[in-house]
């Protein structure tokens, strides 16, 4: 914690410095963008390349420039006093600061971001959280959690919810696992985990279910990277099948995203493979689809152009040409045309006895 | 239309009447003969064409001339046949139409088209009355070297809410005694339609015209009081214009006491509108002052109010020289009518003398070129080979007309008259070098006056002059406006729409001087199209153009850094603030980092 504070503290001088030589003080940070980034299956993730982008102090910069040193003057005194304070907190802090306020909350959160890729931390360790759900746990884990008044330790049994869920909190890192589970399955929406927990399949299946709600937040994605690393679990992506679940839900999953590439190396899980939907399921299932809306060609063009993670694997640039070449998406829960419990009963063990061949 | 062919149509009818009998026979024959099914057709056509003509020698009055003649007659012929039951048209001979040909006065011709003048309605009738009366105190003054003093009073008149008594008094030399009756109350005379000089008055029409339309609207006489030295008497003098004749008559003639060294002071009652505002006698009034920082102007209203225009210059215009015609300028009837009038006894000497800027030398290569002997006689050359002389004439290279002849208000006086009048941040001017259009010397002047009292919204005002006077009306028809609109203001940092006037808070001020004015009408109301002037114009515009433009790029650039300066003072206090926090900065080096900051952005501008 001391280390970021000075990290923070070093940043400073050496604006006060330029300032002090009658020179315009710069702040280099690396640039956020998917064409700022490679993928090594070695290690598994998004990688920043280097490319930076530098905030020279100008009239053009300078009000930016101001809020920027304001927020990591806000981090500094965070950690120092080891507080927490979620994005919309810290866009309501700034309304102290007369002119230098922000409007809006995504220009505070732009901020922060700068500022947690200015230090290559995560935003959490600045002392800035999410105000965003992390995801639910259901199935044979034990999470060894702390009560937060005492300190002693708390074993949450995660088949003991009933037809409820546990919820990830916003931390993980201190949080331990007890499991004999064989995988993970790692599920893009809510209503299909619902499904699979209200007919216990993860008893069946002897597995842990996550709901992710759309693209898994940090959060998630960490606990599911140290549920997998510490315990050695398969995890495996069961998602819609369209270019939003493959590139959005799913590569961001396996590794990381590009606007947060500074901290991929943490929050991804290398190891999570694509269970399904693939657009051969859709011929062999026989799902009914909807036509591909035009951002999802998009989307699937520019993942082909774009993506290093794409790119990179034959196996997906198929899926998609396939997926294009049919112009139809199909969602995870239309596997209820067949039987409402058609998933559970045929389709996930058919899929989990040839688990060599999902795609990567 | 109807309305004005109702009563030479009656006229004409009666005329007719006693020749009917004795034609009508023929004439039934003849329309027969053209064609028997379509006859009424061409009675019907034969009929609108009559109202038509018949409308247009109104405007002329019984005064029928050939052309309209024969197309009237079918329809006095008409009126005849229906009394005897039969449509049938009858046409009228050479010497019937003889009976309806008579003289024109030109009197009586502007009585009918008075809007020709400028008095189209009573609003614009008191407004011409007042310029032609001040443009003539004006350029006697100017003429007889006195620095004018003109006092113009609108009254209201006993005669009813719409009649208005109108002053013009000046302290001019005064006119002699027995030319005042012709001046005042005949048209076209005066002094200045036959010579080439610069002058607001061109064609003797003006004064007597307002005078004329104060008698046809009031009845009443215009009154004149002059007097032309300290030692002798004031005469004073009602007139009336005899509209048959263009004759004046007198109706007072008699001595008065006039309290001034000399000057003129003209009166007429009329029926006029007064209001303020655009194209009003305020407007002019103060446009006058503008283009005039020499006079001295004093307006009471109807209402008593009394509004001074002061001097802002004691300096005279420069007299003017009269000059002779250029030959280029010169067309062919023109030029014969010279050969016969001149005095000279040869070609050659005729051209060197009645024109400028013939040498003899010029004169015999004129000569030469016509293939005509150079001591040939002028009168000769008139009836026999004035054309090859005209042609001879525009392909010899002659030098230009002089230019001394024109008399620019110059730069530093139209600032000084700009200043006087408008209050504006920023004023420019220019004075173009003389220049020349169908053989006539002219001067384009400019002044720009921007920002300040200005409205910002709208587009900009254009003054516009013509030798020093304001023309008010007919803004769109003229070259001078063309010219505005055709330079391209956007390149000197104003807005301007596609074939507009440029936009903001901006008044443009053009003023043509020349020997001659090129009017499109008689009421002197807009410059005509010569390429020349609107060229002229055009570079003058350009000229104040630039000048304009590098105040408006300088004031912005201002205007930017202060915004600039004020938007880097908002946040560097803040950058200093966080510095503090995170380094636990005392506040005097808070302060210091303040400073230094406002120091290297504000280098980092310039």
């Amino acid at each position: 914690m001391t280390k970021i504070a000075g990290q923070i503290k070093d940043t400073a001088t050496s604006v006060r410095s330029k300032i002090q030589r009658k020179s315009k003080p710069t702040l280099s940070f690396p640039l956020r963008s998917l064409s700022n980034v490679t993928y090594q299956p070695k290690k598994g993730y998004l990688q920043l390349k280097g490319r930076k982008k530098t905030r020279t102090l100008t009239v053009a910069t300078v009000k930016t420039f101001a809020q920027t040193l304001r927020m990591m003057s806000q981090a500094k005194t965070l950690v120092e006093d080891d507080e927490i304070m979620t994005k919309r907190e810290a866009y309501y802090v700034s309304k102290n600061w007369d002119d230098a306020r922000f409007d809006e909350q995504p220009e505070s959160d732009t901020v922060i971001d700068d500022i947690e890729a200015l230090f290559e931390v995560n935003r959490e360790q600045l002392g800035f959280i999410p105000e965003e759900k992390g995801g639910e746990i259901a199935g044979k884990l034990v999470v060894i959690d702390h009560d937060s008044d005492t300190g002693e330790p708390l074993r949450i049994d995660c088949t003991k919810f009933g037809s409820g869920a546990y919820s990830i909190p916003i931390s993980v890192e201190h949080l331990k696992f007890e499991t004999k589970a064989k995988f993970i399955l790692a599920i893009e929406t809510a209503g299909m985990f619902q499904r699979l927990v209200k007919h216990g399949y993860w008893r069946k299946a002897n597995c842990i279910l996550v709901s992710m709600g759309g693209v898994p937040t940090r959060a998630c994605r960490r606990f599911i990277r140290r549920l997998a690393d510490t315990r050695k679990l398969p995890v495996y992506a069961f998602v819609d099948c369209d270019p939003y679940g493959m590139f959005n839900i799913y590569r961001t999953l396996k590794v990381g995203s590009g606007n947060a590439a500074h901290i991929n190396r943490y929050f991804c899980v290398p190891s999570a493979r694509f269970l399904g939907v693939t657009p051969q399921d859709i011929v062999q299932y026989k799902l009914p689809t909807h036509p591909l809306k035009e951002v999802d060609i998009k989307r699937a063009k520019d993942a082909l152009k774009n993506d290093p993670f794409v790119r990179h694997y034959k196996a997906w640039q198929s899926s998609i040409q396939q997926l294009l070449g049919m112009g139809v998406r199909a969602e995870q829960q239309a596997f209820a045309v067949h039987d409402l419990n058609f998933v559970m009963s045929h389709y996930l063990p058919a899929k989990l006895a040839a688990a060599k061949s999902f795609l990567p | 239309m109807a309305k004005s062919s109702k009563r030479p149509k009656k006229a004409k009818a009666k005329t007719t009447k006693k020749v009917a009998k004795k034609t009508a026979g023929k004439a039934v024959k003849k329309v027969v003969k053209k064609s028997k099914k379509t006859a009424g057709k061409a009675v019907k056509k034969a009929v609108k064409k009559s109202k038509k003509a018949v409308g247009k020698a109104a405007g002329k009055r019984a005064a029928a001339t050939k052309k309209a003649r024969p197309k009237a007659s079918p329809a006095a012929g008409r009126t005849v046949a229906k009394a005897s039951r039969q449509e049938t048209p009858r046409h009228s001979t050479a010497e019937e139409m003889a009976l309806g040909q008579r003289e024109i006065s030109v009197a009586e011709f502007f009585t009918k088209n008075r809007h020709l003048l400028g008095f189209d309605n009573p609003r614009k009738a008191l407004l011409t009355t007042i310029k032609e009366g001040v443009d003539n105190s004006l350029d006697a003054c100017e003429e007889g070297g006195i620095l004018p003093e003109v006092k113009v009073v609108i009254a209201p008149s006993d005669g009813g809410e719409d009649r208005f008594r109108v002053t013009i008094e000046d302290n001019g030399p005064g006119i002699v005694k027995s030319q005042i009756p012709k001046i005042f109350a005949k048209l076209l005379y005066g002094s200045k339609f036959h010579r080439l000089k610069m002058s607001r008055g061109q064609q003797g029409i003006g004064i007597s015209a307002a005078g004329m339309y104060g008698q046809l609207t009031t009845g009443k006489p215009i009154s004149i009081t002059s007097k032309t030295s300290p030692g002798r008497p004031a005469h004073h003098y009602k007139l009336e214009i005899e509209t048959k004749r263009n004759e004046p008559r007198i109706i007072a003639d008699e001595t008065v006491e006039w309290p001034g060294r000399r000057g003129t002071k003209v009166e007429i009652e009329m029926e006029a509108k007064y209001q303020r505002g655009r194209q009003s006698v305020e407007e002019y009034l103060e446009q006058t002052a503008i283009a005039n920082p020499h006079v001295s102007l004093l307006f009471v209203t109807p209402d008593g109010e009394t509004k001074e225009y002061q001097r802002a210059s004691n300096q005279l215009p420069v007299e003017t020289r009269e000059i002779k015609p250029h030959p280029y300028g010169v067309e062919l009837g023109v030029l014969i009518k010279m050969l016969h009038d001149t005095p000279a006894r040869t070609l050659q000497s005729f051209l060197h003398s009645d024109f400028s800027r013939v040498s003899m030398r010029v004169a015999k290569e004129i000569c030469d070129r016509a293939k005509l002997y150079e001591r040939a006689r002028p009168t000769r050359i008139a009836r026999q080979e004035a054309d090859n002389l005209f042609k001879a004439i525009n392909q010899t290279k002659i030098m230009n007309p002089p230019t001394d002849c024109l008399s620019p208000i110059g730069e530093e006086l139209i600032l000084a008259g700009l200043k006087k009048q408008i209050e504006a941040d920023f004023y420019t001017a220019v004075t173009r070098p003389p220049s020349v259009y169908r053989g006539n010397p002219f001067q384009i002047e400019a002044g720009l006056a921007y920002g300040g009292s200005l409205s910002a919204d709208g587009l900009a005002k254009v003054l516009r002059y013509a030798n020093r006077v304001p023309l008010l009306y007919q803004q769109s028809s003229c070259a001078t406006t063309r010219s505005v609109i055709s330079t391209g203001w956007r390149n000197y940092a104003l807005q301007q729409s596609a074939g507009a006037l440029p936009s903001g808070p901006l008044v443009i001020m053009v003023h043509m001087a020349s020997v001659w004015v090129p009017f499109t009408s008689e009421s002197k109301e807009a410059i005509a199209h010569y390429p020349e002037i609107i060229k002229e114009v055009r570079l003058a515009m350009q000229e104040c153009g630039r000048k304009l433009a590098v105040f408006l790029r300088r004031r912005r650039k201002a205007a930017e850094s202060e915004r600039k300066k004020a938007y880097i003072q908002k946040y560097i206090p803040h950058i200093a603030i966080a510095l503090r926090e995170m380094l636990d900065l005392s506040e005097r080096q808070e302060k210091t980092l303040v400073n230094q900051l406002t120091d290297v952005l504000e280098r980092s501008r310039s």
